[in-house]
C-alpha cells in the first residue's frame, strides 16, 4: 500500500509526518535540527530514500544536511561524523559552501530598499530541488539571489552564474524577506529547461540547463515599482506546475494571481473572483492538470487571511472560477499566514493537500481539498512542506 | 592543548560534549586555534567565520581570559594562560532574537 510522508521544516527544527495511504492516521517524528532554521526539505524523485535540507541561523550560517534512509539519520554531504579527510586525503565540511562564481559573472550590485546600489552577499539556502533522475544531483537557490547545483550529493556547489550574470541583476531587489531565490521547477519533457523565480526580480527560464537563462515576465503588472510592466522587478511569490502539462505555469504574485501557457513567454490573470489576490502559496492537483489551490491572504501589510477566516481556493477551471474550501479550517479569529513553500501535493488519488502555517499548524486534506484536518497543531512557525509518495 | 568552549548548536553540529581540545601548530592567536577547530570538525567550517571572507559571523563573540577578544586582529596572540591550556577560549553566540 502507498505511503505518505511530509516533511516540514520549521524556525525551529524540521518535522516528518508519515501516513499509509489513507493518511488518517499520522506518525510525527521530530524536532530534527531543534533550534536551526530549516527553510526547506525536499526528496529525490529518484531515490525517496535521499532527502536534502537546508538548515540555517542568523548566528551561524548555512548548513546542507542530507539522508540516505528517508529521513531517520541525517548528515552534511561529505562529513560523516568523525571523519575529516575523504580517502583521497582532501579535506571534507564542503557541503555549506556556497561561493558565487566571479570567475564566469562579476559580482556586480543589486538594488538596495533604499534604491542604492548593493553588493551581492550569500546569506542562505531558501530552496532545495533535487533532479529529476539522478539523487546526486540537487540545485539550491538562495539569497541573496542565485542558483547553484552540486552533482555530488550536495557535498560540492558549484553557482550556475548566467543567472545572475545575463545582464537584469542590477535591477533586482529585496522583498521583505530578502532577495531570495525561492523556486526551481525543472520540465520533466525537457531536459535543459527549468523555471526560477526570484523576489523581487521575477520568473526566468533557461532551456539549457542553466548556462543562459531570459526572463518571463510579460504579462505581469506591479504597481509597486516605477514601471509596473518593468521586464524585472516583480515580486513573484511562488510559481507552480503539472507535469502532464510543463508548458503551463500558475504564479501567485505578490499581488495577482497568473498563468501562462507558453512556457512563461507570456502571462495572463486569474485571479477572478477570488476575495483577495494577494498570497503566498499555489500548487495544482497531481491527477487534475486544470485545478489549483491558493490561500489568500489580506494583504501585503496584514499578513494573515481575510476575515480571519482560514480558507483554501480551488479552481477547476486554471483559475479565474474559484470556490472556498473551509470544512476543517478554522473559520473564525485565525491570523496566521501561509508561506511560500508551503504548500505541496501527493501523488495519490484523491490527491492530498497539504499546507502549514506560521502558527504551527500543519493541514491536510486526503480528498482534494474537500475536507480538512489537522496533522499537527503546535509545531513552531512552519517554513516549508513537502511530500513524499511512497509505495 | 588549546581549549574551546562552543555554543550549544555547534557542539551538536560537531558532535562533541563539553570543551574540545586542540592541537594549533605555531603562536595560539584566535586564527590559528579556527584554523585547527575547522580541520579537526571540518562540519563548522562557515559556521564562526565566513567562508570566503574569514570574517567572523557578525552575532559571534570570542571570549578569553574575562576579556573580549572579538575585535582583536585575528593573528593577535592570545593570553599565556590559554595558550597553556589553563584557560579556554570562549566562542559565544550573541543572545539575540529568538
Amino acid at each position: 500500500m502507498s505511503r505518505v510522508r511530509v516533511l516540514v521544516g520549521t524556525r525551529k527544527g524540521a518535522f516528518i509526518l508519515e501516513s499509509d495511504g489513507k493518511r488518517q492516521k499520522w506518525e510525527i517524528r521530530g524536532p530534527y535540527f531543534a533550534g536551526w532554521e530549516i527553510y526547506h526539505m525536499k526528496g529525490s524523485p529518484a531515490d525517496p530514500d535521499r532527502i536534502y535540507a537546508s538548515q540555517s541561523s542568523g548566528w551561524f550560517g548555512q548548513i546542507i544536511q542530507r539522508s540516505d534512509d528517508g529521513g531517520k539519520s541525517w548528515h552534511q554531504p561529505g562529513t560523516p561524523a568523525g571523519e575529516t579527510k575523504t580517502a583521497e586525503g582532501m579535506p571534507k565540511g564542503e557541503s555549506n559552501k556556497f561561493v558565487y562564481d566571479t570567475g564566469t559573472a562579476p559580482l556586480t550590485t543589486h538594488q538596495f530598499y533604499d534604491g542604492t546600489q548593493h553588493p551581492w552577499e550569500f546569506k542562505r539556502v531558501w530552496h532545495v530541488e533535487p533532479g529529476l533522475t539522478d539523487p546526486d544531483t540537487v540545485y539550491a537557490g538562495v539569497e541573496d539571489a542565485a542558483l547553484f547545483c552540486s552533482t555530488d550529493g550536495g557535498k560540492s556547489w558549484r553557482e550556475l552564474s548566467g543567472l545572475r550574470g545575463h545582464g537584469t541583476g542590477p535591477k533586482w531587489q529585496p522583498g521583505a524577506g530578502g532577495m531570495c531565490l525561492h523556486t526551481i521547477l525543472l520540465d520533466p519533457s525537457h531536459s535543459g529547461r527549468m523555471y526560477v523565480a526570484i523576489s523581487a526580480a521575477g520568473a526566468f527560464r533557461t532551456d539549457d540547463g542553466g548556462q543562459s537563462w531570459k526572463p518571463i515576465n510579460r504579462g505581469l503588472h506591479s504597481n509597486y515599482i516605477p514601471d509596473p510592466n518593468a521586464e524585472v522587478g516583480h515580486c513573484v511569490h511562488r510559481i507552480a506546475m503539472h507535469g502532464s502539462r510543463p508548458n503551463t505555469l500558475y504564479m501567485q504574485k505578490h499581488w495577482d494571481v497568473m498563468r501562462s501557457d507558453d512556457a512563461g513567454d507570456s502571462w495572463q490573470e486569474v485571479s477572478g473572483n477570488l476575495p483577495t489576490d494577494f498570497g503566498f502559496v499555489i500548487d495544482v492537483n497531481s491527477n487534475e492538470p486544470e485545478t489549483i489551490y491558493v490561500v489568500p491572504i489580506k494583504s501585503d501589510s496584514e499578513h494573515y487571511p481575510p476575515e480571519g477566516k482560514l480558507r483554501v481556493y480551488r479552481s477547476r477551471t486554471g483559475g479565474n472560477e474559484w470556490e472556498p474550501l473551509t470544512n476543517g479550517l478554522p473559520q473564525s479569529h485565525c491570523y496566521v499566514n501561509v508561506l511560500r513553500d508551503a504548500m505541496a501535493v501527493d501523488a495519490l488519488d484523491k490527491c492530498g493537500v497539504y499546507f502549514g502555517t506560521t502558527g504551527g499548524q500543519v493541514y491536510a486534506s486526503a480528498d482534494g481539498g474537500d475536507t480538512w484536518s489537522a496533522i499537527v497543531r503546535d509545531l513552531p512557525a512552519v517554513l516549508s512542506v513537502e511530500t513524499q509518495t511512497l509505495s | 592543548m588549546i581549549r574551546v568552549v562552543l555554543p550549544a548548536h555547534l557542539r551538536t553540529l560537531a558532535q562533541v560534549r563539553g570543551e574540545v581540545s586542540l592541537e594549533v601548530e605555531g603562536p595560539a592567536t584566535v586564527r590559528s586555534v579556527l584554523d585547527a577547530l575547522e580541520a579537526r570538525y571540518p562540519m563548522l567550517a562557515g559556521t564562526v567565520r565566513d567562508h570566503q571572507t574569514q570574517q567572523r559571523r557578525p552575532f559571534v563573540r570570542f571570549f578569553a581570559c574575562e576579556e573580549d577578544w572579538s575585535h582583536e586582529s585575528p593573528d593577535a596572540p592570545l593570553p599565556e594562560a590559554v595558550a597553556s591550556g589553563k584557560e579556554p577560549l570562549l566562542v559565544v553566540g550573541a543572545i539575540a532574537g529568538g
